[in-house]
């Protein structure tokens, strides 16, 4: 049901596509007296969807929000596509969905994704022709055509949050950062976003930082980055996680590390 | 900054007034009938009316404003499309002038019902010319604008933002002249009157009321609402913040 148009320009493949989409070295942010992420270091490799998964509370907003350059009091090395995290030139490549829906609940939907479309590509003529391609084009990406001109307030939470991820897809971004994107949603619909996501990792070469306290998306990940107090338990495939913890699934792989490092 | 984002801003901030007619009817009917209240309140001392007509055709833009915009700009803030839009490619100053252009636009509105009222229906009798008043009431809209603005960084809610109105607002309304002349007051509170804008909003509406020509006075009163304006905005776009915590 979900329709993937291909991307109106193909992406430039360049040298730089071999160097990871995010590289953090010794990265620490502080949220008023607490240390929310601690001296982390990791990568995540283009093109490809990594899930960062961990309980509530654990930080991984606040490593998201670091990645897109709204976090304050972040320290140590965060390169985001060759470029450190916050950089003006990164705000066009990258698309950022919030926890929360971040759309006008006043506007119809498209008119909240012209909205954006003219923020990210502004201009008249071939400009407004491209934007309006774009701007339909994300509306069928998350299924809403058929609500285009509802007000995005009368929709419900799901269709809300799609809304919102239809922003972030606009103008075919390197970079996917989404916020617990299928929290609150039925499996059907979590089922096609999965889809969603793949098809935009495959036909797009996106690469996608998804977080998610749901466990069982995490079989859905081709890495994941596990996280626990502010600090990464495992940085891995989901089948190396598996196997190196002897666990089923990677809800008892995350129990099992947990348990191991409170030993220590 | 950019021209096509500014105007994409101010036209997105009319679409949402759009969809709300009631809140638009408000903001445009309540000036009309405060001031046929007024006419009708002192309809035994005409020369009264007059003076507190003017002054009000100041002061009604700048409170709609105030509190319209501070609103506005909190949701913005609370629902999190702030964030967003400053994650994307947009300059803090491409927000607030599409902020402050719509807002404008509906304060010329507004101004020109309430001012064409009084004028010409309620007899309102000014010596100079109404597009002054005009003049002055559009400036004091966009320092209403600022004002709403800058106190939104302050306010955790809507609930804080509304009270922040009787805290800001309301001080100004009681030293501005409006009640008694401002240099018959106690001289320390006329000292404070001096700093604070709202003065100068109804000190340039009375030199319309009273004279037939600009007077300078009434440049220099212009000019301080329009001065103020700028740096409050200014002031406010300071507390656009790319990186929170």
């Amino acid at each position: 049901m979900m329709n993937i148009a291909s991307p109106p320009q193909t992406q430039a493949a360049s040298a730089a596509t071999t160097t990871p989409a995010i590289r953090a070295e010794s990265l620490t942010v502080e949220r008023g007296p607490r240390t929310v992420l601690r001296g982390l270091t990791f990568a995540v490799p283009r093109g490809q969807i990594t899930g960062l998964l961990g309980p509530s509370g654990c930080g991984k907003s606040t490593l998201m929000r670091s990645v897109v350059g709204t976090q304050a009091k972040v320290t140590g090395t965060l390169d985001v596509l060759d470029h450190p995290a916050g950089t003006p030139a990164l705000r066009s490549r990258i698309g950022y969905v919030t926890q929360d829906p971040s759309v006008y609940d006043d506007l119809t939907v498209r008119q909240n994704l012209e909205y954006f479309a003219a923020v990210l590509a502004p201009g008249r003529g071939t400009a407004a022709a491209r934007r309006h391609e774009d701007v339909t084009r994300a509306i069928a990406d998350v299924d809403l055509t058929a609500h285009a001109d509802a007000l995005a307030g009368n929709l419900s939470g799901g269709q809300r949050s799609r809304v919102s991820l239809a922003v972030a897809l606009l103008g075919t971004p390197e970079l996917l950062v989404l916020d617990e994107p299928t929290v609150g949603l039925d499996p059907v619909l979590r089922r096609d976003l999965w889809n969603l996501f793949h098809a935009i990792a495959a036909d797009r070469g996106t690469t996608i930082l998804v977080s998610s306290h749901v466990m069982d998306e995490a079989e859905r990940c081709h890495r994941l980055l596990l996280m626990r107090e502010g600090e990464i338990l495992a940085d891995d495939t989901p089948d190396a996680l598996r196997t190196r913890t002897a666990s089923e699934t990677v809800e008892a792989a995350f129990l099992h590390l947990v348990d191991e490092a409170n030993a220590r | 900054m950019n021209l096509h984002r500014t105007l994409a801003t101010a036209a997105r901030v009319l679409r949402q007034l759009r969809h709300d007619p009631r809140s638009i009817a408000l903001m445009i009917l309540v000036p009309c009938v405060m001031l046929l209240l007024l006419r009708y309140v002192f309809d035994g001392s005409p020369q009264t009316f007059d003076s507190i007509g003017a002054s009000l055709l100041g002061i009604f833009p700048l409170i709609t404003m105030f509190l319209v915009t501070s609103i506005a700009t909190l949701r913005e803030r609370t629902s999190g499309t702030l964030e967003r839009l400053l994650a994307m490619p947009l300059a803090k100053g491409d927000l607030i002038a599409g902020y402050a252009l719509a807002f404008g636009a509906l304060a010329v509105v507004q101004s020109v019902l309430a001012t064409g009222l009084a004028v010409w229906a309620l007899g309102l009798d000014v010596t100079g010319s109404a597009w002054l008043l005009l003049l002055v009431a559009l400036l004091d809209a966009l320092l209403g604008t600022a004002l709403g603005l800058f106190v939104s960084a302050f306010a955790a809610s809507e609930f804080q933002a509304v009270q922040f109105m009787p805290a800001v607002i309301f001080p100004q309304l009681v030293l501005c002249g409006l009640f008694t002349p401002r240099d018959k007051m106690q001289p320390v509170l006329e000292a404070i009157s001096n700093v604070l804008p709202m003065s100068y909003a109804v000190d340039g509406m009375n030199e319309v009321l009273r004279h037939p020509d600009v007077t300078g006075d009434f440049v220099r009163d212009a000019a301080i609402v329009a001065a103020c304006a700028v740096l409050v905005l200014a002031l406010g776009a300071a507390t656009l913040r790319r990186r929170t915590a």
